[in-house]
Order: C-alpha cells, then structure tokens, then sequence
C-alpha cells in the first residue's frame, strides 16, 4: 500500500458536504458505518448555504389541498416529462417528513398563525409549499445538518479535494484527494462512496455558482465510468443581478415573486402573460387585478380563489421571458428587467425577504423597498447528472452513489424552484442508507491500487513541472466565454459545433498550463485540476445538447424551436469509451399506470417562448 | 441609482502575502469597475498577477461568511467591502485575520473555532413537546440564526485577540449559538455549567466589538451575551433562586 501518503479508512465516504452530503453522512452513520465526509471549502459553506426561498413539500398547512400526489404532477409537469417519474415520486411523498425532521433537529421555519411551518408560492407549484425561514432558507438547513452531523460523531476532512476515484476491478475501493491547506495527498479507503459534489456553474461567467461548483463529482464519477444523464438541461435562473459588474449573475431569489415580485420591461409593460405557455394559462391570474388580489391575500394568509400572478411561470420559461425582452429592444440600461416589490409595504419586504434588502443595498445602491430591482438570467443549477437508482441512488459503477444535484433523473428538463433543497435531503438520506448497506454487505475491503494512487499522484504535480504554459486562469476564462455565448439559454447546431471545437483546443491547453510556486494553499493549482473537470462536463453539456434536436424545458434550440414527442421518450447518456465520450439515446423509465391517472389528460404540447 | 459608468482608474492594493514564518504587504495596481469589492480585486489579481495568492471565498453575497479580513485594519467580509467606499487615492490594505494563525497570505487556520462548537450541548427537545409555536417566540432565536459563522466577531473580540484565552473563552460567535439554543421554544438542554466553566461567559466585559463588525447585524452582545449572562448569574450567584431550586428540585 501506498505508506507514503497519510491513509483514512471508512466504510463510507460521502465528498461533498451541503445537504445532500451532510444527510447522506448522517444516515450512514445512524446505521453504523463509519463515515468520512470530504469537502473542499471549511464545513457549513457549501452552496447548499446560498439556497434563499424555501424547501418544497407539500405539508398543506397554508392551502390544505395539497398533497404529494399534486406535487408530483408538478415536478413531472415543470421537467417536461422527462423526469424519472419513480424520484419525482418518492420525493413529493418522503419531503414532508425530511422537513419536519430538519425542524427535529433544531431548525426554525417561519410559522403560521397557527404556530405550525409557514409556506410561500414558489414558480410551478399549484399550492404555497416551500417551507422558508425568511430568505435564508439554507442556511438554516446546513446549520441543522451541519450540527446535527457534528454531534453524531463524523470524521471531517475539511478543505480536502478528491481528485481521483480508486477501483478494485468494477468497484469502487476508495479516493485520492489533496489537503488544500498544505498540498498534499491523501488516499481514502472506502467500501463506498457517495458523491454530492454538486453542480457545474462554474463553466459559465455568469453565474450564481461559488468556485466549488466545478463539475467533480459528475466527471470523476464518468472517469469511473458511470452514466450521466439530461446534461443538456442546464437551468438559468431568470432573476440574477446584472449590476454592478463585480455581482453580475449573483441570485435574486425566487422569492421574491413569490412575494408578489413584479416584472416588467423597460417600457413599463407586464411582459410575462405574454409568454405563458398556453396550456398552462388557465393556472395563472388573468389580469392586473386577479394577481394583486392573489398577492393581497399571500400577505393577509388567507385563503382567495384569485390564480397566481404570471411571475411565478417555471424558470426556463421565465428566463427566456427575460432574455426575449432584452434582446428585442426592452431591457434595462444594464440588460435586464425590472423586477418590482417596491409596492408592498417596506415592513414587509424586509421582514420576508431581508437578505435581498441588504444584498442590493449595499452592493448596488438599490433600496428595494423603494426601487425596482435590474435582473436577468445566471446559470444556476444543472439537472443532468450521474444516472442513479431512484429508490437507492446507486450509480451505474458498484459501490458509487450520487445525491444533490451532481444526481439526475429527479428534476427533468427543468426543476422548479424549492425542489432542490427537498431533493438534497429525501436522496442524501436514501444514499447514505444504501451506501451503508453495501458497505456491510461486502465479505472483504476492496483494494486500493498503489499505481493507480501514484498514477493520481504524478498527474497533480505535471502543471508545477512544466517549464512553460499558460496560466489555468487564462483557459478557464476562455472556457467560460464557450459556454455562455454558445451553449447559453437559446442553442443552435453551428454554435454547439463550434463549441465542441473549443472544448477540444482548451482540452489541450489545459493538459498544457503550469503553475509555479509552492503547493501550500494555491489556487491557481487547485484551478488547474478542477479545469478538467469543467471542460469534461462542458463536452457532455454540448454533446448532448446537439443531439436533443427539440426544444423541451431549459433547453431551447433555436433550430428545432418545438417539442419533440420521440425525444421525450429518451435521455441523451454520456459514457466514457477507449476512443473518448460517447452520447447517445437511452429509453426514458415508463411511468406506471396509476401514476398516469394523476394526470387528467396526457401533456399537451407547449411550445416554447410562444 | 449611482450606477454612472465611471472612467477607469486604479486602485492600489497592499495585500499581506506570507506564512507562520513571516511575510509582507505586497503592492497590486488593480483596475477598478463601479461597484467593485475587495474581493474582486483579490480575483483580479489571482487571474492577472498571482495565480498562487491565498484566499478562501465561496458565495461571494456575504452568505457564506468565508471572506474575512481585516481591511484597511478593520475585520470585514471582502464580498461587502465597495472600493468606492474608500479614499479614492489612497491605498487599500489586506490583512488575515488576526486573532487566528496565518496558514498563507489571506487564510486563516480556524479549525479552533470547530472545535468549540463540537462540545456545545446540542439541541435537545423537551419530552413530549407540542412541535407548535407562534412566530413572535422564535423572532429571537432566528437572530441568532442568521449568523454565517464568518468569525469576524471572534477575530475582533479583545478577550481572544489580546489575551488569548481560547483555552477559556468560547466567543461570541459561541455565544450566540447557545442562545440561538437556549432560546429555542422547545430546547430542554442545560447549558448553564457549560457557560460559566467551559464558555466563559463571565469573561466578556461588554465593549461591543463583536456587535460593530457583524455583517448580518446580529445584537451579539445586547441580545445574546447579556441574557446569558444574566442566566449564570441566577443559577449559580443568586442566593433567593439557589433555595427556590433547593425547594422545588427545578433547574
């Protein structure tokens, strides 16, 4: 064995440690594993912290219609079909309890009248669902876990980055990562290991994503030789800022819709009825006066038969609303829209949404009690991912599993808002169980690999032993450039072509840049290895966004503007191969009969941007 | 709005680069665009000058809490600290932190501060609570929840930053987690040893620092400190409490 580099020993090893993590970790070791729980940054910064607006389940303590049946037709409704109907259901049917578990656990949600857990309106979902505390929503849950975790007794690498999964044959055996604080190495053993590394962002410029969000455990789990899935579905969150230049692309939350948030373009018009889908219209306020009555009773906590204000349409169709707006003529001075709260009392506004208050206060000089807000589109989340189990969250390589958003399968072709935050904590929690079982179930430890930990080992060190090179930051700019104006909101075949031509080139610059300097605590070294990883899940977003040649839930070509219903019928699979990625078709799961009667009728046809 | 396009100018940076054997400000003319934060610069230079200059950030939105500095010798998060808030023609210096010690140039080794928070009793839940309560009881405890755990008040508190008592002094980063807990509608825990013995909450002579450099505004001292305080005081000093307690076997 490799005694040269310190060695931890774990039944499980969870990497990654927002909520999908930290419940994953939790599970595991309620069922006596010994876990290690592997994270980058210091714990309890994730980017699970930055999730403002709320967590979706249907509780039905505000509109006691609700139910899980109608919060699964709105998750399968809002992803275009193409979800995994079998997660969507286990999640709209486990996260009313994981909720009240957090609240177990030492969370405090905002509450109703009542003293039960308050719920606010959130895009796409029929009823108010999404349990919040104010706009700090995950914070309030990383705390939680974060605390519940530390007291359970996990061991904590914190500021610790994997840079490599081990195998012993098929299975996984362990990992090999770097301390960031001195550089060097250190290889887990482990019986399992459950990625919730999270998304991607960070391939984009404008984003709303921390410099964590690069893609690892997607392209270490596809170095493995798992299954990604729907990486073509990269959602643009409609409401990010555009100004000032240093907060371009950082979150306006959804939230504030849900509040009553107002959209309008620059000549003052409403714009978003205009982009309703049409077989959704009849689910929104008709008029001025029908979503101000909504509003007005969202903020007394009554009941009303008003509809919900047109604002609160999914964020792909939000989005491209916002992008259609600038880009005919009607944005903001900055490239954007106006986003108006203004007209609710002030008390309001920074009681339900104070961190926004701040947040434009004191970075743009906007009083949002006062002003409306500039907002546009950020890259924000990805719905692609490693294909799992739903009921196990096992990826396709034996011993791996994925939870969080660095999965796939539970959201479609679009998530809605307040899923995100269910989804961590229903599969984290189901992964931990499952990477746990396995882990008992095996008769030996898998071996690690002592040329696989060296040939890890010599790949970091290349970029301080070259002589000459660029800077990783140069190629991971030039990265960022491809992906925005290529691969952005609206897609078409010579852009996803020409990007497929760049992510190569930069490929072979990034095998080429160099880093000088020592290895303690050195960003521009820790850029360099987390480059390929961007550009790994680059390929496969612009791979699989050129072959799903229809236009269905954050994916807009402009070639191939409507739905196709063949292609509703598949997800696009990226897999490693001897000769380099391979994306092709695979059947979509058949959603069960029962589940289909939820449905009144089958999905009509909705044509995007119409 | 002040958003003027304005012409461009440069700022100067004097940014502490080093390790526990020494080290120095080192100068960086930087470009300034309207709206920009240290932080941004700090990123300008890591992708023009630096590519090694040590920092940790996440979110870049003052909710994550990992950007903190002293700047221009006041403990801050770089993420909310404008350029255009300073003397346009005079430098801008950043320091680490403090009261933590230095691993390199901006990042602090603040694992002393996890270590503290693991020996805090957890939240316990009172035997068959009703799992009910009105939002005017948890207004106070979800103050305390806001906190982004930046460490900006511990690096500033005098009983840490001078007299270097971590051995003997939670902080006030401490102080108010276990209020965030004591005050918890259903929260049964008795903390009050652990205050008095292992917290030292005694220690804490009220200057207020703590509450200044809060970016999330927290009342540290008023809201949290002091009713705990108070709390030690009634259980352990207060002679009329002591018999009660004495008398009818409650805490």
């Amino acid at each position: 064995m490799s005694e040269r580099y310190e060695t931890h020993e774990h039944d499980v090893l969870v990497v990654g440690a927002g909520g999908a993590g930290l419940r994953a970790a939790i599970e595991a070791s309620a069922a006596g594993a010994s876990v290690g729980l592997v994270c980058k940054s210091l714990l309890g910064k994730a980017h699970t912290v930055m999730a403002e607006g709320g967590i979706a389940a249907a509780l039905a303590h505000v509109d006691p219609q609700d139910g899980w049946q109608t919060h699964f037709k709105d998750t399968m409704k809002g992803g275009s079909f193409l979800n995994h109907w079998r997660m969507a259901q286990i999640h709209a049917q486990e996260a009313p309890d994981r909720v009240r578990e957090l609240e177990q656990w030492g969370a405090l949600f905002d509450r109703t009248a009542d003293g039960r857990i308050l719920q606010r309106a959130f895009g796409g979902h029929t009823w108010k669902r999404l349990a919040h505390v104010g706009d700090r929503t995950g914070l309030e849950m990383i705390r939680a876990l974060q605390d519940r975790g530390v007291h359970q007794g996990l061991d904590v690498y914190m500021e610790c980055t994997v840079t490599r999964l081990l195998k012993d044959g098929d299975r996984i055996a362990g990992a090999l990562a770097y301390w960031r604080e001195s550089g060097r190495f250190v290889v887990f053993k482990a019986r399992a290991i459950v990625l919730a590394t999270g998304g991607v962002g960070k391939s984009y410029l404008v984003t709303s994503n921390s410099w964590e969000y690069t893609g690892d455990g997607q392209a270490l789990a596809y170095d493995a030789g798992a299954e990604l899935i729907d990486m073509e579905f990269v959602q643009f969150h409609p409401t990010g800022m555009v100004w000032p230049p240093g907060v371009s692309g950082l979150l306006v939350t959804e939230g504030v819709r849900g509040e009553g948030g107002i959209l309008r373009n620059s000549k003052g018009e409403r714009f978003m009825w205009k982009y309703l889908p049409e077989a959704r219209r009849g689910e929104y306020a008709a008029d001025e006066a029908e979503a101000r009555r909504w509003v007005e009773a969202s903020v007394e906590g009554k009941q009303t038969d008003a509809k919900r204000p047109p604002e609160l349409s999914t964020r792909d169709n939000v989005s491209r609303a916002i992008y259609t707006e600038v880009k005919e003529g009607r944005g903001t001075p900055h490239g954007g829209a106006y986003l108006d709260i203004s007209y609710l009392p002030a008390e309001r506004v920074k009681k339900k949404l104070p961190s926004m208050y701040h947040q434009f206060l004191e970075l743009a000089d906007v009083d949002i009690t006062k002003q409306p807000m500039e907002v546009g589109p950020t890259t924000h989340y990805i719905m692609g991912g490693m294909r799992v189990e739903p009921d196990t969250a096992a990826t396709t390589v034996p011993g791996l599993y994925a939870a969080g958003e660095a999965a796939a399968g539970m959201h479609g072709a679009n998530r809605l808002g307040g899923n995100s935050l269910s989804d961590l904590v229903v599969f984290g929690r189901r992964a931990g169980a499952a990477a746990a079982a396995y882990a008992k179930s095996l008769a030996s430890a898998p071996r690690v690999s002592d040329a696989e930990v060296e040939a890890g080992a010599r790949e970091m060190i290349e970029p301080f032993e070259r002589s000459s090179g660029e800077s990783p930051y140069e190629v991971h700019r030039a990265l960022q450039d491809c992906m925005g104006s290529l691969v952005g909101i609206y897609r078409i075949e010579a852009d996803l072509k020409q990007a497929l031509e760049r992510i190569e080139q930069l490929k072979s610059r990034a095998a080429k840049v160099r880093v000088e300097g020592s290895r303690m605590f050195h960003p521009g070294w820790h850029l360099a290895r987390d480059l390929k990883n961007m550009l790994t899940v680059s390929e496969a977003i612009a791979r699989a966004a050129l072959l799903r040649k229809e236009s269905r839930g954050a994916h807009s070509r402009l070639d191939f503007p409507a739905l196709d219903m063949a292609q509703g019928g598949v997800n696009y699979c990226a897999k490693k191969t001897a000769s380099g990625m391979s994306v092709a078709a695979t059947p979509l799961p058949q959603m069960p009969a029962e589940l289909k009667a939820l449905f009144d009728a089958a999905p009509a046809a909705q044509k995007v941007g119409a | 709005m002040s958003a003027a396009p304005t012409a461009t100018r440069e700022v100067v940076m004097r940014v502490y680069r080093g390790d526990k054997d020494g080290g120095r400000e080192v100068e960086y003319r930087v470009p300034v665009e309207p709206g920009m934060v240290v932080l941004d610069a700090i990123h300008w230079i890591q992708a023009h000058r630096a590519p090694d200059l040590a920092v940790r950030w996440n979110c870049k939105a003052a909710k994550c809490g990992s950007c903190s500095a002293e700047v221009n010798g006041k403990p801050a998060l770089m993420c909310k600290s404008r350029l255009d808030h300073f003397a346009a023609d005079e430098p801008v210096s950043v320091r680490p932190m403090k009261t933590f010690p230095i691993i390199r140039d901006l990042v602090t080794d603040v694992s002393w501060n996890y270590e503290v928070n693991q020996r805090i009793p957890p939240f316990t839940p009172r035997k068959n609570a009703e799992w009910k309560w009105l939002q005017s009881d948890v207004d106070r405890a979800q103050e305390f929840r806001k906190c982004i755990e930046c460490f900006l008040c511990q690096d500033v508190c005098h009983v840490l930053r001078a007299h270097e008592m971590k051995h003997q002094f939670a902080g006030p980063r401490f102080f108010v987690r276990i209020a965030g807990l004591e005050m918890h509608p259903i929260d049964g825990a008795d903390r009050g040893e652990f205050l008095k013995d292992h917290a030292g909450v005694g220690l804490c002579n009220i200057t207020k620092c703590c509450t200044e450099v809060c970016p999330e505004g927290i009342h540290i001292t008023d809201n949290a400190i002091i009713p705990l305080k108070e709390r030690v005081v009634d259980r352990f000093y207060d002679p009329l409490q002591w018999l009660w307690r004495m008398v009818t076997g409650k805490k």
